[in-house]
C-alpha cells in the first residue's frame, strides 16, 4: 500500500478511538455539574455520592482521551506535513488558543476534580468541576472550528504558488466563525451530551434490574433521562440546521449522502438504501422528491446531482458516505423516540416498573456512540477528495520525506497499543460499574474533610 | 516571506514568538521535567506504600505538566508551520515513538493501583520507569538532533535517512537530558516524602547529581570541539557568556542547597538550571531554528519559517490573555497540593 492510503488509514484509526472519549468526557462533565450543583442546593448527600462515582469513571474516559489527543495533534506534522505548512497559518491560532485556554483549564483543574473531594469546600470542588467541563467544552470548540474551515474555508487568502502556495489570516473572526462551524459546534457538543447521558442511563438502568443502589440509581437515571431528551430533540434541529449548511456549501457531499447522480432530476429521501456506484442508482424505501423539498421547499425541483462533478472532484466512496450517513440519521430518531417513551412513563408514574424498558436503556449506551463515529465518518469522507475544500487535496497533502514503512510501522504500534488499551478500559470500567457507588463512603466525609482541613491550615 | 515585519516593544513578532515558544518549552521542561525524573526513580523504591507515595507526588499534576507539552506543540505548529511540517515528518520514528512512551506512561499511572496483585502493580511500575525514562532521552534525542542540523532540501524537507535521528551525539544529549530530569525528580520527592522515603531519596538524589555533572562536562566539551558552529555567537559578542556563567552558578548551587536541606530552593535553581540550558540554546541558534547540514541556504530560520503577520499579531494578543490564566491556576493547584503526599480513597 503507499503512503496516502496508510496515513488516511492511520489518520482514520487513530482518531475515531480517540473519539470514543471525548464525547464520554463532555457528556458526563455536563452531568456531574448537574450533580454537585444539586448537592449544593439540597445538601442530600445522594447527590455528592453520585458525583464522586461518576468523577472515578470521568478520570477514565479523560485520561485516555488525553493519552490519544496527543497523538492526533503529533500526526498533522508527522503524516501531513505539506498540510500543515499549507494551514498552518490560519489553523495554528485555532489550535494554539485550544491549548491555552482549553487544555490547560481542563487540566488544571482536573487535579482538584479528583482528588480534591478531601480538599477543599463543596463549592470549590463545584468551581473545579465547572471548570473541568468548560474546558473541555471549549476544547471541542477549537478543533471544530478548525475541522469546520476545512470543509468551508473563509478568512483567508492564498500566497504562492506550487510547492509553496499556502493560506494566510485575513480575517480572524471569519475564520472562527466560517460558514459551517455554528451549526456543526452545536452539533458535536450535543452528540457529546447524548453520548454522556445515555451512559448514565445506561449504568443506572443496569442496577435497577438487579436492585442494587436503588435510590442513587432512580435520581441518577431522572437527571439523565432530562439530559438526554431535551437533547435528542434538539439534536434533530441542528442536524437539520448543518444539512442545509451542507446544501448550500458542499453540494458535491449532500448528494453523496443521498446518492443523488442526475442534477436534472427531482432529488429523493431515503430512509434506507444501498447505492451501486456504477450504475448510479439508489435502490431502497425513500419518500419521493424530500430532498428537493427539504432544499427547495419545492417536491419538483431537480438537486445538484453527482453528474455535475468532474470524476477527480466527487467523493469516491459515496455509499460508505450514505450509509454512514443514515445510521446517523437512523440513530437519532430512535433516540428521540426512545427518551420520549421514557419521559412517558416517567410522568405517569410507571417508569421504573417496566422492567423492559430499563432493559432497553441499559444497551442504549452503543447508539449515540455510533452515531457520533457514524457522524464523523460521513462529514469527513463526503469532504474527499479535498483536505480543504475545494482548496487542497488529500493526495497532496502527504509528507513527502515519510516511507510507506515508516506508516506501516506506526499502524501497527497503534493498533496494538489501542488494542490494549481499549482492552484495559472496558476491564476497569465495568470493575468501576460493578463496584459501584460507595454507599458508606459518606458517613463522615465532613469530619474527614475538616481534619484535613485543619491539617493544611496549620 | 515577503510581508513587513511588524515590532512590538522594537522587537519583531517571529521573535517575539521564538521567545514564547521558547519559554513554553522551558515550562514544559521545568514541569513534565520532574515528573518524569520522579518516574525514572520509580523502581529504586522498593516497598508499596512508598512506591505508591512516589506517584501520588505527582499523581494531581503529572496530566497538568504534560498539557505545556501540548501547548508548545501547538504554539509551534502556529507561529512556524515550516519548522513544524519539517521536523516533525524528518523525526518521524522518534515521535512514534515518544507517542507510544506518552501513552504508556499515562496508561501505568491510571492503571497500577487498580488492581492488588503482585504482578499486575510490578508490571506497571516497570513499564512507568521506562516510559520515563525513554520519553526524557526520546526528547533529548530530538534536541540534540535540532542542535547539529539536518539536510534539507529547498523546499526545506527533510532528505536524510530515516535512522540518521540516532547519532552519538543526540543520544549523549538524550542522556543528559535524562540526568538532570533526574536530579530535578529526586529533589522534587524530597519535598513529598518524609522518615525513611525521605533518606533514600535523599540518598539517590547525590547519585543523580554526580551523574548530571559528568554528563554536562562530557556533552560541553564534545559541543566546543564538534559543533564549533554553536558556539560562535559567544565569541563575536563576549557580553553573552554570560549565560553559561549563570549556568554554571546555578549548577553549583543545588549541592550547596542540598546539603544545607534547603530543597524548595534547590528546586527552583534546578529549574534556573533548564531555563538557561535551553536559553542557551537559543542564543546558539537563533535566528537559525533548524540549520541544513547539506546547502546552508536551505535552513530554517524564524523568518522563513514564521506564520504571517497578521497572524502572529493574532496569537500574540491570545498568549497575552491565555499566559496569565494559565499561570494563575497552575500555582492555585500546586498551592491546593503543596506539602507532603497523603493517601486518602481517591488516590491513585
Ligand atoms: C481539525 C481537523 C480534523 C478534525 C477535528 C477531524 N478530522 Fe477527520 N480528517 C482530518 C482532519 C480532521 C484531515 C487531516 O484533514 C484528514 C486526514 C486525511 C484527510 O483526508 O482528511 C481527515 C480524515 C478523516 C477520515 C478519513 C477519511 C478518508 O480518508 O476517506 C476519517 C474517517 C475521519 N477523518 C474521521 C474523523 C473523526 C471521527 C473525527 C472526530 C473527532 C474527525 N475526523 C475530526
Ligand atoms: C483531529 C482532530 C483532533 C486533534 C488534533 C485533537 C487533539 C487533542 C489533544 C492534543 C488532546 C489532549 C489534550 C490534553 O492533554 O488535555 C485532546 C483531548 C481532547 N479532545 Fe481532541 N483532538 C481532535 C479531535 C477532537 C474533537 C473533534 C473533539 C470534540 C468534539 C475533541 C475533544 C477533546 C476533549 C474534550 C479532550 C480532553 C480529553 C477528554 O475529554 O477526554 N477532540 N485532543
Ligand atoms: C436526528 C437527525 C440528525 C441529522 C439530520 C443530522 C445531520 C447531520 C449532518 C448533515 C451532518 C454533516 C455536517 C457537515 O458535514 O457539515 C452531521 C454530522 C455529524 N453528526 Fe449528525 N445528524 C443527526 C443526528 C445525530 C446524532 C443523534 C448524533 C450523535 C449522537 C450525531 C452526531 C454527528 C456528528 C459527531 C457529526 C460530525 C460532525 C459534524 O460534521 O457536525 N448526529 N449530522
Amino acid at each position: 500500500m503507499d503512503v496516502e492510503v496508510l496515513s488516511r488509514i492511520q489518520f482514520a484509526f487513530t482518531i475515531s478511538f480517540h473519539y470514543i472519549y471525548p464525547p464520554l468526557s463532555i457528556g458526563l462533565g455536563l452531568i456531574m455539574v448537574i450533580m454537585e450543583a444539586m448537592f449544593l442546593w439540597t445538601k442530600d448527600q445522594t447527590y455528592s455520592m453520585m458525583a464522586r462515582f461518576w468523577t472515578k469513571i470521568f478520570a477514565l474516559t479523560f485520561g485516555i482521551g488525553v493519552a490519544t489527543g496527543i497523538v492526533m495533534e503529533f500526526e498533522f506534522g508527522t503524516n501531513w506535513a505539506t498540510y500543515s505548512r499549507y494551514v498552518g497559518d490560519v489553523f495554528g491560532s485555532a489550535l494554539a488558543a485550544e491549548g491555552i485556554f482549553a487544555f490547560a483549564l481542563e487540566s488544571g483543574f482536573l487535579g482538584l476534580l479528583l482528588f480534591g473531594w478531601n480538599r477543599v469546600k463543596p463549592a470549590i470542588h463545584f468551581v473545579a468541576t465547572v471548570g473541568v467541563f468548560l474546558g473541555s467544552m471549549f476544547s471541542a470548540v477549537w478543533i471544530v472550528v478548525a475541522n469546520s474551515w476545512q470543509q468551508t474555508p473563509a478568512g483567508y487568502h492564498i500566497v504562492g504558488e506550487g510547492m509553496n502556495a499556502r493560506a494566510e489570516i485575513t480575517d480572524f473572526w471569519a475564520m472562527v466563525f466560517n460558514p459551517s462551524s455554528v451549526d456543526r459546534m452545536l452539533h458535536v457538543w450535543i452528540g457529546a451530551f447524548l453520548a454522556g447521558a445515555f451512559l448514565v442511563l445506561s449504568v443506572h438502568a443496569y442496577y435497577l434490574i438487579r436492585n442494587r443502589h436503588v435510590e442513587i440509581s432512580k435520581r441518577a437515571f431522572k437527571i439523565a433521562l432530562v439530559v438526554a431528551t431535551v437533547f435528542s430533540f434538539a439534536q434533530l434541529i441542528t442536524g437539520h440546521h448543518s444539512a442545509d449548511g451542507v446544501a448550500q456549501n458542499q453540494p458535491a457531499k449532500l448528494a453523496a449522502m443521498e446518492g443523488h447522480y442526475d442534477s436534472l432530476a427531482v432529488a429523493d429521501l431515503y430512509l434506507f438504501g444501498w447505492v451501486d456506484q456504477d450504475s448510479e442508482r439508489v435502490t431502497g424505501v425513500s419518500i419521493p422528491g424530500g430532498l428537493s423539498f427539504l432544499t427547495h421547499f419545492d417536491f419538483e425541483e431537480p438537486v445538484i446531482g453527482l453528474n455535475s462533478f468532474k470524476k477527480e472532484d466527487r467523493p469516491s466512496q459515496v455509499n460508505a458516505v450514505f450509509q454512514f450517513y443514515h445510521i446517523m440519521i437512523s440513530i437519532g430518531m430512535a433516540l428521540i423516540g426512545l427518551t420520549a417513551l421514557g419521559t412517558f412513563l416517567w410522568w405517569r408514574g410507571k417508569l421504573f416498573e417496566s422492567k423492559w424498558i430499563l432493559h432497553v436503556f441499559a444497551w442504549s449506551v452503543f447508539l449515540p456512540q455510533i452515531a457520533n463515529q457514524a457522524g464523523w465518518f460521513a462529514a469527513e469522507m463526503g469532504r474527499q477528495p479535498w483536505v480543504v475544500y475545494g482548496l487542497l487535496r488529500t493526495s497532496d497533502a502527504l509528507s513527502k520525506t515519510v516511507t510507506a514503512n515508516q506508516v506501516m510501522f506506526s499502524l501497527i504500534m497503534f493498533s496494538i497499543i489501542y488494542l490494549i488499551l481499549f482492552i484495559l478500559f472496558i476491564y476497569l470500567l465495568n470493575k468501576k460499574i460493578k463496584h459501584g457507588p460507595n454507599d458508606k463512603e459518606l458517613i463522615d466525609v465532613r469530619t474527614h474533610q475538616k481534619e484535613i482541613a485543619d491539617v493544611i491550615a496549620s | 516571506m515577503t510581508n513587513e515585519l511588524s515590532y512590538f516593544l522594537g522587537i519583531d513578532y517571529p521573535t517575539w514568538w521564538f521567545l514564547i515558544v521558547g519559554a513554553v518549552f522551558s515550562g514544559y521542561a521545568i514541569l513534565d521535567g520532574f515528573d518524569l525524573g520522579a518516574g525514572a526513580w520509580h523502581l529504586f523504591f522498593r516497598k508499596e506504600e512508598s512506591r505508591r507515595i512516589a506517584l501520588n507526588a505527582v499523581g494531581p499534576v503529572w496530566d497538568g505538566n504534560e498539557v505545556w507539552l501540548v501547548i508548545g506543540g501547538g504554539a509551534l505548529f502556529a507561529g512556524f508551520p515550516v519548522l513544524y511540517a519539517s521536523l516533525f515528518s524528518g523525526m518521524y520514528i522518534p515521535f512514534m515513538l515518544f507517542l507510544a512512551f506518552l501513552i504508556f506512561r499515562a496508561v501505568s499511572i491510571e492503571f497500577r493501583s487498580k488492581e492488588k496483585m503482585k504482578w499486575w502493580t510490578q508490571m506497571w511500575d516497570v513499564a512507568y520507569t521506562i516510559s520515563s525514562v525513554m520519553l526524557a532521552i526520546l526528547l533529548g534525542v530530538v534536541l540534540g538532533n535540532v542542535l547539529q542540523g539536518m539536510p534539507l532540501d529547498e523546499n526545506h524537507e527533510f532528505w536524510g535517512s530515516w535512522l540518521s535521528f540516532l547519532n552519538p551525539y543526540a543520544l549523549l544529549v538524550g542522556v543528559t537530558t535524562l540526568s538532570i530530569f533526574m536530579v530535578h525528580g529526586a529533589i522534587y520527592l524530597t519535598m513529598k516524602t518524609e522518615g525513611r522515603l525521605f533518606v533514600k531519596v535523599n540518598r539517590l538524589l547525590w547519585w543523580a547529581i554526580g551523574f548530571f555533572i559528568i554528563c554536562f562536562l562530557v556533552l560541553s566539551i564534545t559541543t566546543l570541539i564538534y559543533l564549533p558552529h554553536l558556539s560562535d555567537r559567544f565569541f563575536s559578542d563576549y557580553w553573552l557568556f554570560i549565560v553559561p556563567v549563570l549556568m554554571f552558578l546555578s549548577i553549583a548551587n543545588i549541592p550547596r542547597l542540598v546539603t544545607k536541606k534547603k530543597f524548595v530552593h534547590a528546586f527552583l535553581f534546578s529549574a534556573l538550571t533548564m531555563s538557561f540550558a535551553l536559553i542557551l540554546v537559543a542564543i546558539e541558534l537563533y535566528p537559525v531554528l533548524l540549520l541544513s547540514t547539506s546547502e546552508v541556504s536551505n535552513s530554517i530560520t524564524v523568518y522563513n519559517a514564521a506564520a504571517s503577520q497578521k497572524s502572529l499579531g493574532i496569537m500574540l494578543r491570545i498568549a497575552a490573555i491565555g499566559g496569565p490564566l494559565v499561570l494563575a491556576y497552575t500555582v492555585f493547584v500546586y498551592k491546593t497540593f503543596w506539602g507532603k503526599v497523603k493517601l486518602d480513597e481517591m488516590s491513585y
